[in-house]
């Protein structure tokens, strides 16, 4: 194919029209080249008898309508794939930016992915570890999973996020295999630096493949990212049979690049401008996790974004929960008190943590421990909106005891150092050691027997002495 | 078929047109490009024909083929179907991964049923028996449940001129043969097709009186569903609303569940086809798998597909129904679906109506919601198709136009609670919120069936919770401290309602299925604590003595302490109130 399309019809923001063409493919990759030597790469988004639209990674800056020759490649993008892109720091379109030279293919990938068949996954189950209680106890994270973190601008996600790449763990089989697919999109110059310092520092940079789009990178770059990420993780889990946990952030941007592309293009805008596509395009990102049949392997992500004006219901957020399993919310409130990680116990959730926690995996007692947590920091809500109203003296002794617990799991169980890793016995412990801070009837999530064997008030009398001091500074 | 040369004009996605062509109907099947995808004709003007793709387009060429078929897209209808699981057009996706492996790949016309399967047939008919539309010619066992009866394709009609013997058959093996009024001969195989956008007719519709029991407490006793009926399950994310299908589909006392996971994730149908296969049904000791279809067009699938599963789904019910089968079709979830409908709309540059959904949302969903009912089928037999749609509202927002649309045509209204689902109350079905317009059509059979003071108990219920919702305002502002002793009863017998009666917890083995006689019972016993200590006050008992009694901890744990199969034990529990709050009024 060394037909070269001199000139183009149209340029309109990120994307360019040419004409007179024939044999092009939809979704097909075409170089464009400028007469100052320089090439830009471009994908097909529409076809029309002779015409042909491309989008251009690289912005088109500097693209006149004359200065440019164009050469459909007949592919789809795809990048080399090997099990040495971990340690390595790629450009958003996937092109090593680490200045190690190229990646020597063992596959080359096609960054488009296809649709998993339903019938060839596995259900996920066991999780990774953490180290960070409340998301293993509360919101454990299961190989296979999608699991986002919701955040908000100002918030601790970045750090919360190099904790968990720092701290990640399997247990059990197949544990030395695991490594972290790190997609960066629009994020700020110090804060991509901030990720590959830390990363650096931990020593975990050698099993981390990073993919990074600074922000002020072009925007089709950016829509490229996640699709390049995936596509190296899907490689190396099911290929390569590894364990790989797929970070993206900040999925914001991702959208708005999204929605940018989409304006241009003069499509109808749905809710909020955002194209009409937004859901189906965002879960052709996330359902690329999962487990399947045939591999040992699993791609479990973790995408992180930033919620407009912290409100949940926003179309960015809100498309996102309604595709992922779940959700791990941040609290402003929490995050200012000083509370790390301020996450809100009540808004996260974990969907397929049921079937990958107890017995065999974590601890026999995890889910009576992170129910009765969960119904206990539910009802601390209730006591302090009723004490806001009728102050706390008038409390009962239940609600004052609610009021103490809450206190209390804000700030040991929730807060953690940033170099605290705590085993999941630690955690599980320190729940109990919380619970039994509360009226035995009180606790009517927990089944008699266990309750009987593990209940006792000393406990927490015990686990109040040694930390009495930092608790009761804290209202 | 036709030997026209019609080619690609334009690609924009899912949507591919053809230009200046007049041989194209609209809503009729085509094969689109070299690679053959399957595409239905979606608008014809002058100038262009719209094609929707249902497969993805990436490498598709401007002038590649498009290749009618002459015939609109169709569910192929034929033993096989039960506990197999289809994509949005009826593919079958087990035997796609042994052809494709893990990823879904594009071009694959495969027959939806196993030709190679042998299944034992009996054929009910003979030589010079005059068949009309309807009428069954053959059955067979397709599961162990499920006896498969091949019918007359509804517009078809004549004189059978071959039956061939009873016994071992494929799907594609002539069984009989007809002659038609024309006088030309058809053979009829056990297969027959049936466009997916069209409702299968029916002899008459029949009033709806019999419930769709599903051992769900909150939903046969307080908002219930009529077999042939039709209920939406809004609610925003993490409320619930798959589970709650989950259960329903598992427990129902439908004779098949299509499950229809449209635009929903891919792990939860994994978990579908897994739990499936492991949960006996308690009645017939089988697997549910052997009553149960799957529809999966997961998000990520492509959007075209994803509006057809619908129509895929409620076509395959309406084929069971009209065998005599009580069907329940659970779709997960019609906002995807309505979200496909917007994106195609948008792609073919249509005026948007409310927050970019086209205009005609609305009459979609009317068409889907009305393939429900209770029917006689032209056979003379009856069958039910009941639709529990789930609904997941933009931002948890009940006045969004899929929720508001969906609300005029179903009458029954599970509405899913984000605050409730927090206290992890669940169901989280909100009782203020939700309503059911089958209560009146239903309460004859609740009297007649359960116990004569069904309707009654169920009234008392509400109006406990209804009392509560209205003192909760009060206790908001000043505390529960200050009620007078009659009306913190009321909120304490309404603790036992929220936490005793309507939270039902789906992994305890008892607790996952209730039987309508303990639900009674259980109402029963709340409505007699609440009596006999109301009447205990009367009399200048304190509260706090009647609640030392510990007789209201004990009806929140009733549901677990007394298993199904030994309901006498409600008795024990009536006399201790009685005699307990007795003893303290002396």
């Amino acid at each position: 194919m060394s037909l070269q399309y001199v000139g183009l019809k149209d340029i309109n923001g990120p994307l360019v029209a040419l004409e007179g063409v024939s044999g092009v493919a939809y979704d097909e990759i075409a170089r464009i080249r400028l007469n100052d030597g320089t090439e830009r790469i471009g994908r097909v988004v529409e076809l029309e008898g002779d015409k042909a639209i491309l989008q251009v990674f690289e912005g088109t800056n500097g693209i006149s309508l004359e200065n440019t020759r164009t050469i459909f490649s007949g592919k789809p993008l795809e990048i080399p794939l090997a099990t040495e892109m971990l340690g390595r720091v790629f450009s958003g379109a996937g092109k090593p930016i680490d200045g190690l030279g190229d990646v020597f293919p063992e596959k080359m990938g096609d960054v488009n992915g296809k649709s998993l068949n339903p019938v060839a996954r596995q259900y996920p189950r066991n999780y990774i570890h953490t180290g960070i209680s409340s998301i293993d106890a509360l919101m454990t994270l299961i190989r296979g999973q999608k699991l986002p973190i919701f955040s908000g601008s100002g918030l601790s996600h970045n750090k919360l996020a190099v904790q968990i790449v720092k701290q990640a763990k399997l247990t059990g089989e197949g544990s030395g295999d695991f490594a972290i697919v790190f997609a960066a999109m629009g994020v700020q110059n110090d804060v991509a630096n901030y990720f590959r310092k830390s990363f650096e520092e931990t020593g975990a940079s050698e099993r981390v493949c990073m993919f990074l789009n600074l922000s002020s990178d072009p925007i089709i770059e950016r829509l490229l990212t996640p699709l390049c990420a995936l596509t190296a993780a899907e490689y190396l889990a099911f290929e390569k049979n590894m364990h790989i946990l797929v970070i993206m952030t900040d999925m914001t941007s991702y959208a708005e690049a999204l929605r940018e592309f989409s304006s241009s293009k003069g499509e109808i805008p749905g809710r909020k401008g955002y194209p009409g596509y937004l859901y189906s395009n965002l879960a052709a990102l996330y359902e690329r996790a999962g487990v399947i049949e045939g591999s040992t392997g699993s791609v479990t992500q973790i995408p992180i974004l930033t919620m407009p004006n912290d409100d949940i219901t926003h179309p960015i957020p809100d498309l996102t929960a309604y595709i992922t399993e779940g959700q791990i919310v941040f609290d402003r409130e929490l995050d200012q008190r000083g509370v790390y990680p301020g996450l809100s116990v009540l808004l996260s959730l974990s969907r397929l943590m049921k079937d990958g926690i107890g017995e065999g995996y974590t601890r026999a007692d995890h889910a009576a421990v992170s129910n009765q947590l969960f119904a206990a920091y539910a009802k601390v809500q209730d006591a302090r909106s009723l004490a806001s109203v009728i102050g706390e003296e008038e409390l009962s002794d239940a609600d004052r005891a609610y009021m103490r617990f809450g206190r209390l799991f804000e700030d040991n169980f929730l807060n953690q150092g940033f170099d605290e890793n705590r085993s999941m016995d630690e955690t599980l412990d320190l729940g109990w050691d919380l619970l039994c801070s509360l009226p035995k009837n009180e606790l009517d999530r927990i089944d008699e027997k266990l309750l009987d064997e593990k209940y006792d008030p000393e406990r927490a009398a015990r686990f109040l002495e040694n930390t009495a001091p930092a608790s009761e500074d804290t209202e | 078929m036709n030997e026209v040369n019609n080619t690609i004009y334009s690609i924009n996605g899912p949507v591919v047109k053809a230009a200046d062509t007049r041989d194209f109907s609209m809503l009729e099947m085509v094969y689109v490009g070299n690679k053959r995808l399957i595409g239905e004709v979606i608008g014809v003007t002058d100038k262009f024909t719209t094609i929707q793709v249902y497969e993805d387009t990436a490498g598709l060429k401007i002038g590649e083929p498009i290749e009618s078929t002459g015939q609109p897209v169709c569910a192929t209808l034929g033993p096989g179907i039960i506990s197999n699981i289809f994509d949005g057009i009826e593919r079958p996706l087990r035997d796609m991964t042994k052809l494709n492996g893990a990823f879904v790949a594009e071009g694959n016309a495969l027959f939806s049923l196993d030709t190679e399967k042998q299944y034992d047939v009996t054929v009910t008919v003979k030589i010079g028996d005059k068949l009309k539309g309807g009428d069954i010619y053959c059955t067979c066992p397709e599961t162990a449940l499920i006896t498969h009866k091949c019918m007359l394709s509804p517009n078809v009609s004549g004189e059978v001129t071959f039956a061939a013997e009873n016994g071992k058959y494929c799907v594609n093996d002539t069984i009989i043969k007809l002659k038609l009024a024309d006088g030309t001969e058809m053979p009829l195989t056990m297969v027959q097709k049936w466009p997916i956008k069209k409702a299968r007719p029916m002899a008459k519709r029949l009033p709806i009186n019999r419930p769709l029991i599903t051992g769900q407490r909150v939903i046969d006793t307080i908002i219930p569903i009529a077999k042939g009926g039709t209920a939406a399950i809004p609610g925003g994310f993490g409320t619930g609303k798959t589970m709650t299908q989950h259960q329903l589909a598992k427990w129902c006392d439908a004779d098949i569940i299509v499950y229809i996971g449209c635009g929903e994730r891919g792990n939860e149908m994994t978990q579908v086809l897994e739990e499936f296969g492991e949960l006996i049904d308690p009645k017939s000791n089988r697997p549910l798998t052997d009553r149960t279809v799957l529809i999966a067009n997961t998000s990520n699938m492509p959007v075209a597909a994803r509006e057809a599963s619908i129509y895929t789904g409620i076509t395959l019910a309406e084929y069971y129904r009209d065998m005599g089968y009580h069907i329940a079709i659970m779709a997960d979830s019609t906002s995807r679906w309505a979200e496909a409908l917007r994106e195609i709309s948008g792609r073919l540059e249509e005026m948007p109506a409310e927050e970019g959904f086209p205009a005609y949302l609305p009459s979609r969903l009317s068409e889907f919601y009305e393939r429900a009912g209770y029917v006689e089928n032209l056979n003379g037999t009856e069958g039910s198709v009941t639709i529990i749609g789930a609904v997941s509202p933009q931002g948890s927002d009940f006045s969004e136009p899929v929720t508001q649309n969906t609300k005029r045509f179903v009458r029954c209204f599970w509405a899913l609670d984000k605050s409730l689902a927090y206290a992890r109350h669940y169901p989280a079905i909100d009782w203020n919120q939700s309503y059911s317009e089958y209560i009146e059509d239903l309460s004859d059979y609740y009297n007649k069936n359960v116990d004569a003071d069904f309707m009654s108990l169920r009234q008392e219920i509400s109006n406990i919770l209804q009392e509560e919702t209205k003192l909760m305002e009060i206790v908001k502002l000043i505390g529960a401290d200050v009620l007078p002793d009659d009306q913190k009863l009321a909120i304490e017998t309404a603790r036992v309602v929220r936490v005793g009666f309507l939270q039902q917890n789906a992994y305890h083995k008892d607790d996952t299925y209730v039987p309508l006689e303990k639900q009674m019972l259980m109402m029963r016993v709340i409505v007699e604590l609440y009596h006999q200590s109301l009447d205990a006050l009367k009399n200048g008992v304190m509260l706090s003595d009647i609640l030392a009694l510990g007789l209201f901890d004990k009806a929140v744990k009733m549901k677990y302490d007394i298993p199904n199969d030994k309901l006498e034990m409600f008795d024990d529990y009536l006399k201790e109130i009685e005699e307990k709050i007795g003893a303290l009024s002396v």
